[in-house]
């Protein structure tokens, strides 16, 4: 995978998050992936098409996800619900933009699908492209997410 | 400014009409109505008087563009200033807008000062 296709989704994620929640993520070092079960408890995907296609995926501990949604609502949320399952998608939805808006001042156009949602523990994310991913670890104050990006030719 | 004005907001994501909804309240607006796609939206502006939209472009039944074509070929609903929201700025998007008499355009992310200063910049130009 080309690395210059990573660091704008790294750039989108916390940019989004800052904006949107007022918490600023700590990347960790990215990794790769063989394995298509999540490291979170909920899971936004979306597909990208364009110069590299594929999919990327956020995926949330619940502790880290009920406060960002908390201070995006500005009120508390207790569980993954509606509510919960909505803004994963919106965000998921807003990173891909932001990352595109990058990639897109180096000359790479992207487009994106329509985010889906998954929830549960130890569900699986499936890659357009199969995988293997490269993962990019992040921590807060609130609990770990990681962002899994599966993009090829 | 008159901040008493009322502003309808259009998104099919429940978690962004709230969000936008408090955003929309840190800057002083109180007076806010929600409408869940470009259809409903065009029914609200119908059955009441809306200063102000803020609509996003992705949605299902009518996207923010096609409301905003429906809003100015409507002569009663023609005038109404309305600023779109996006994910996303691609070019292409940005001039269908323009031509379709867009008002102002936001990507998001963004925080409560970039979307008093998009309202602002639009009221000022009315």
């Amino acid at each position: 995978m080309d690395v210059r296709f990573i660091n704008p989704f790294l750039l989108g994620t916390v940019e989004v998050l800052k904006t949107m929640a007022f918490i600023e993520p700590r990347a960790g070092k990215p990794f790769l992936n063989q394995d298509s079960v999540a490291t979170g408890d909920v899971s936004g995907v979306i597909g990208i098409t364009g110069v590299v296609k594929g999919s990327i995926a956020l995926s949330f501990s619940e502790t880290c996800i009920l406060k960002i949604v908390s201070n995006m609502l500005g009120e508390e949320s207790q569980g993954i619900d509606g509510n919960v399952k909505d803004a994963v998608g919106e965000l998921t939805n807003m990173v891909s933009g932001t990352a595109r808006r990058h990639l897109e001042r180096e000359g790479f156009s992207l487009k994106a699908a329509i985010p889906t949602v998954i929830a549960g523990k130890n569900h699986s994310i499936t890659h357009v492209l199969g995988g293997p991913s490269i993962i990019i670890p992040f921590e807060t104050d609130f609990g770990p997410f990681v962002v899994d990006v599966c993009l090829g030719k | 400014m008159d901040k008493n004005i009322k502003v309808l907001v259009v998104d099919d994501f429940a978690t962004m009409r709230k969000v936008v909804r408090n955003l929309l309240k840190q800057i002083g607006y109180e007076n806010i109505v929600e409408a869940e796609d470009g259809a409903m939206a065009l029914k609200t502006l119908k059955s009441q008087k809306i200063d102000f939209i803020v609509a996003d472009w992705n949605m299902p039944n009518m996207s923010g563009i096609e409301l905003l074509k429906a809003v100015r070929a409507d002569g009663k609903l023609a005038g109404t200033p309305f600023l779109m929201v996006t994910a996303e700025a691609l070019q292409e998007n940005v001039i269908e807008a323009v031509k379709a008499g867009v008002n102002g355009y936001i990507v998001k992310p963004f925080t409560a000062e970039v979307l008093n200063e998009k309202i602002e910049a639009i009221v000022a130009k009315l």
